[in-house]
């Protein structure tokens, strides 16, 4: 028993490194997965070479096919060259099925090749082929996990710095500051804004915080209660919350709601709120003796 | 119990800063401390400082509010200061506001108002 | 180092009071190798420290094994008692439960601070509960 079956593709990998990597291109291309808008030809031609010579070391040194494992040591080669030609084509917008077919290209070259050596021992042929499509099939699958994970952080992180645009803590004051709240108020975001905005508290010693509601379209039980809670939260850091921005229909709906505020101080328009944060702050808005009355 | 928060009177004020990872025994025990020094003080304020705390579970989370109580019966006014965002978002979690407790951003945020209650 | 390890990376045994402390203390620092964020480890930490204090006060002690899991990287809890366990679980978790005199809400509380909360009864006895969190 050799340590591989696969001893005819290894010697194709080897002998014909540079006509297989032009086979694999060429395949990529017919299959409209080679990208020429993405990358160049000399790009790809390193990256598919790597994954050749990834691909060879692993069958060479691993010593089982059977219990075939790509997470284990002589496939290192392999998954490097795979992380990174993913990684650079999720980062370009590469979907997942265009990556797999990417990959899966690489079987008719192999194949072509395999059936003229292997013309006199059918079995032999039958045997590799086989392996060889579920030794593929397998770093396909390998590919295909690493790219939707590569997506989950690009998603999660442009989502962070949306949630960053999207609730900005503003100083309106020293130590009165602001949160403008715009569109929809679900958990995950409620959270997002009560943690920006007790970190603002700090960093800015702040006492005084109105939370303007104005740009939030629907308040229902939900959003009273995350609104209350940042309130809470606001409060046993030390400083006092505001809520500002209650249209009479917003009222309405709080009170059919049966939502009690509390101690919570709100109020209707951020210019009522910002007047009384500036007394508790110890300022006061007066106007000068000579201004323009008109 | 020394090591597990420090006490000092300045002015009318007992300003108790209390240490990471404190045991629930510690800090029943200072509760008991602090009711005695309130007394023979006769302080009007107690300011805790919270800022090394970590974590603030429900178990310290009332035994804060019960010494606000116990302070406010005995003519004193308490102030919880210096809460980390995180402790004060987890807090706000578990159900418990400390609505019975004063807060302050830090000991001289506190302090500023106990002066101008006329406490300190 | 445990950055780079799973599986479980150490038992904290809970006997007396002070190992409450102690239990808090191994979970932050674990928290702290794997990078967790801040608030998801105060959360954590926290949810611990009530699973941990009702091991201490209501199930006769116990342990608690903390645990690394992969793909992706969360950190797990498990703690277990040696207490008569739990008649009626689903009551115990309701907010306000109290049995010695305890404000009752601890184990409910932790829930909501944790991704996934498994409480049962062992059948050899005690109490079981799983935390885990992604950080």
């Amino acid at each position: 028993m050799t340590r591989t079956s696969l001893e005819t593709v290894l010697a194709i990998l080897r002998e014909e490194f540079d006509e297989l990597l032009s086979a694999w291109l060429e395949t990529q291309k017919a299959e409209g997965v080679r990208r020429p808008d993405l990358f160049s030809d000399r790009e790809s031609r390193r990256q598919l070479g790597e994954l050749l010579r990834g691909l060879g070391d692993g069958i060479d040194a691993a010593d089982d096919q059977r219990t075939l494992n790509l997470e284990a040591e002589p496939w290192a080669g392999l998954r490097a060259a795979l992380e990174e030609v993913t990684h650079e084509r999720v980062e370009r917008g590469v979907s997942p099925s265009e990556m797999a077919t990417f990959v899966l290209a690489l079987k008719q070259p192999v194949f072509a090749r395999l059936r003229q050596k292997l013309e006199a021992a059918p079995d032999k042929l039958i045997e590799e082929i086989t392996e060889f499509s579920r030794l593929l099939d397998a770093v396909a699958m390998h590919t295909n996990e690493h790219f939707i994970a590569e997506r989950d952080q690009i998603i999660e992180r442009q989502r962070t710095e949306m949630m960053e645009l999207s609730t900005p803590v503003v100083q309106l004051w020293d130590r009165v500051l602001t949160i403008p709240l715009i569109g929809t108020l679900d958990s995950v975001r409620a959270q997002e804004v009560m943690e920006n905005l007790l970190n603002s508290i700090v960093e800015e010693s702040a006492e005084v915080v109105i939370v303007d509601i104005t740009g939030v379209r629907v308040v229902d039980t939900q959003v009273a209660q995350h609104l209350l809670r940042t309130a809470a939260a606001v409060r046993l850091m030390g400083a006092e919350a505001i809520i500002s921005g209650i249209s009479p229909k917003i009222a309405q709906t709080m009170v059919e709601l049966g939502v009690d505020v509390g101690e919570v101080t709100t109020r209707p328009t951020i210019r009522a709120a910002l007047s009384d944060a500036f007394r508790k702050v110890g300022f006061s808005i007066e106007r000068r003796g000579d201004a323009d009355r008109g | 119990m020394a090591e597990a928060a420090s006490v000092y009177l300045v002015e009318r004020v007992l300003l108790v800063a209390i240490r990471d990872n404190i045991t629930d025994t510690e800090i029943m025990n200072l509760q008991e401390e602090l009711s005695d020094r309130i007394v023979a003080e006769g302080a009007r304020g107690v300011v805790i400082d919270i800022a090394a705390l970590e974590i603030v579970d429900t178990f310290v989370g009332r035994v804060l509010a019960q010494l606000s109580s116990m302070a406010r019966l005995l003519a004193a006014e308490t102030y919880v200061v210096g809460m980390r965002p995180a402790v004060a978002m987890t807090l706000v979690e578990l159900g418990m506001d400390l609505s019975g407790s004063k807060t302050a951003l830090s000991l001289s945020h506190a302090l500023r108002r106990l002066r101008r209650d006329g406490l300190a | 180092m445990n950055a780079l390890r799973s599986g479980v990376v150490k038992t904290v045994s809970l006997d007396r009071e002070r190992d409450i402390a102690s239990a808090r203390y191994a979970v932050s620092k674990v928290c702290d190798e794997l990078g967790a964020r801040a608030l998801r480890k105060v959360r954590f930490v926290t949810a611990v420290s009530e699973v941990a204090r009702n091991c201490v006060d209501h199930g006769g002690g116990g342990w608690l094994d903390i645990e690394i899991l992969r793909k992706p990287t969360r950190i797990g809890v498990r703690c277990i008692d040696e207490g008569a366990g739990i008649p009626n679980i689903e009551e115990a978790m309701r907010d306000g439960f109290t049995t010695a005199g305890s404000m009752g809400k601890g184990l409910g509380g932790a829930r909501r601070l944790v991704d996934i909360f498994e409480i049962s009864n062992r059948p050899s006895g005690g109490l079981e509960v799983r935390l885990v969190s992604a950080l």
